[in-house]
């Protein structure tokens, strides 16, 4: 398999705050990452690097050539637009020509069950259709490296088990890699192939998802038994 | 008061038998305005837009210049346009002085930073707020700030009354560089303080209360973008605030 990321002793500092501390990691095509960790332990940091949002104090990131990335955030922003421009804009920041953009903005809305809603203004969409909406255009972009950052923490139980649903769907289905954060270990357990722990922006542990929640952690990564022990009562 | 109420009967009936010369001052004052505004808006806007988005070595120390141009007195403005304007002054070939178009210059100019600073500022908390997802899509600073820039149009709006209400109700530098000629450059603000000055006050009183017209029309032309704007977007907007206190 070949590489798709790869973050070699990567650190990020905030003024006096360092957000990332010599993180190293390497992700194959096609692998399905989750981040974990505690609030502010670097999860959101760590994804705006791999997306080249943020800028790196020190170490280097580099990517696989022709990766296509697209990022789905906690909270989307709802241009002030139909539905259908809303998806239509992306691409066309893409270079996507307009007509094109229009014809793939549709088959995207249809994926996502928003077709009935193309001419409504995106910012009258409940927040569950809103991140629905947001999928839509990241996957309307056609990429093979999909980043969210906490794509369900701010739904409710519904409208998270339909991202959800189609979130897998699109990641089974086009073999897509995936780097996502998460506080939702049944989410992470349904949707990663590994996990990453982070603490005070550091790699504590990475681990397949087997490993993670199957196996023993106390004394190889205490931490992390610890985070798990924690969230999982 | 009687004086007081006779002139303000006598206002009141300048205002409502459409005197000619009060209806010429308010309609000069109104186009002159107008045209400043929009000079204003279209340089300040694009400019504010690029400084909410845009980082350079030196961005501060201008941000800091532009926020010091907010509390230019509208005089010195007169006076700089003055000097610019006067036979030796750089643009004196123009002869502009003592005419309209000095007069659209100067308000202009003092309204220019007005325009510029509410835009970076409306634009870079945009841009602080969502300006990432923007990016993640590829777009780059000047693409950003003008995405920004029409993603909030309707505060923009409210800058452009607000930049409005600023340029009618000024005085000094229309003074300065219009002169004040009767039934030529003379607008509300400058008629006002002449007529006042002279003990015309019917006139002055009638022009005052046409400003204070003016004044709460805009207000109220904010109010009604605000509730146009929440209609839009639906229930998750932020209200936006009034300009014009």
């Amino acid at each position: 398999m070949s590489t798709a990321l790869q973050l070699h002793d990567v650190s990020v500092q905030f003024n006096t705050h360092w957000a990332l501390q010599h993180v190293n990691l390497h992700m194959q095509a096609g692998e399905r990452v989750a981040l974990v960790g505690a609030n502010g332990c670097g999860k959101s940091t760590l994804l705006r690097v791999a997306h080249g949002l943020l800028k790196v104090s020190g170490g280097s990131v580099g990517m696989a050539p022709k990766l296509k990335q697209a990022m789905v955030f906690q909270r989307p922003h709802m241009l002030r637009t139909s539905v259908l421009r809303f998806v239509v804009w992306g691409l066309w920041l893409q270079g996507v020509s307009w007509q094109e953009a229009h014809t793939r903005a549709m088959h995207a809305l249809e994926r996502v069950g928003l077709q009935d809603m193309a001419e409504r203004s995106a910012r009258t969409l409940s927040g569950g259709q809103q991140q629905r909406l947001a999928l839509a255009r990241a996957w309307s972009l056609k990429p093979n490296f999909v980043l969210l950052d906490e794509p369900t923490s701010s739904l409710d139980p519904h409208a998270k088990r339909e991202v959800e649903r189609l979130l897998a769907e699109w990641v089974t289905a086009s073999k897509v890699s995936l780097l996502f954060s998460s506080h939702n270990l049944g989410q992470v357990k349904r949707l990663a192939t590994r996990v990453i722990y982070l603490e005070a922006g550091r790699v504590l542990a990475d681990l397949s998802v087997d490993a993670f929640f199957n196996r023993p952690l106390g004394e190889s990564h205490p931490e992390a038994h610890l985070f798990l022990k924690g969230e999982l009562g | 008061m009687t004086t007081f109420t006779e002139t303000a009967l006598t206002a009141l009936q300048l205002l409502t038998q459409l005197d000619p010369v009060l209806w010429s001052i308010v309609g000069r004052s109104m186009w002159v305005s107008v045209l400043a505004t929009v000079m204003a808006c279209s340089v300040g806007v694009v400019l504010g837009a690029w400084l909410g988005v845009a980082r350079f070595v030196g961005r501060d120390a201008l941000l800091t210049v532009l926020n010091t141009l907010l509390a230019l007195p509208s005089v010195v403005v007169g006076l700089l346009v003055y000097l610019l304007l006067s036979r030796t002054g750089p643009l004196g070939h123009l002869g502009w002085l003592f005419s309209l178009k000095a007069m659209v210059l100067a308000q202009a100019v003092l309204v220019l930073p007005v325009v510029t600073a509410l835009t970076r500022q409306c634009v870079e908390d945009a841009e602080r707020s969502h300006g990432e997802q923007l990016q993640s899509l590829g777009a780059r600073p000047w693409l950003r700030s003008v995405l920004l820039a029409w993603d909030e149009r309707y505060a923009l709006l409210t800058v452009l009354i607000a930049a409005f209400g600023r340029a009618v109700s000024e005085v000094g530098a229309v003074m300065v560089v219009g002169g004040n000629i009767e039934g030529f450059t003379r607008v509300m603000t400058t008629a006002i303080a002449l007529e006042t000055s002279k003990g015309d006050l019917p006139l002055a009183l009638a022009l005052g209360l046409v400003l204070m017209g003016v004044v709460l029309l805009l207000n109220v032309c904010i109010s009604m973008v605000r509730r146009w704007r929440q209609r839009m977007d639906g229930a998750g907007a932020e209200p936006v605030q009034g300009v014009l206190a």
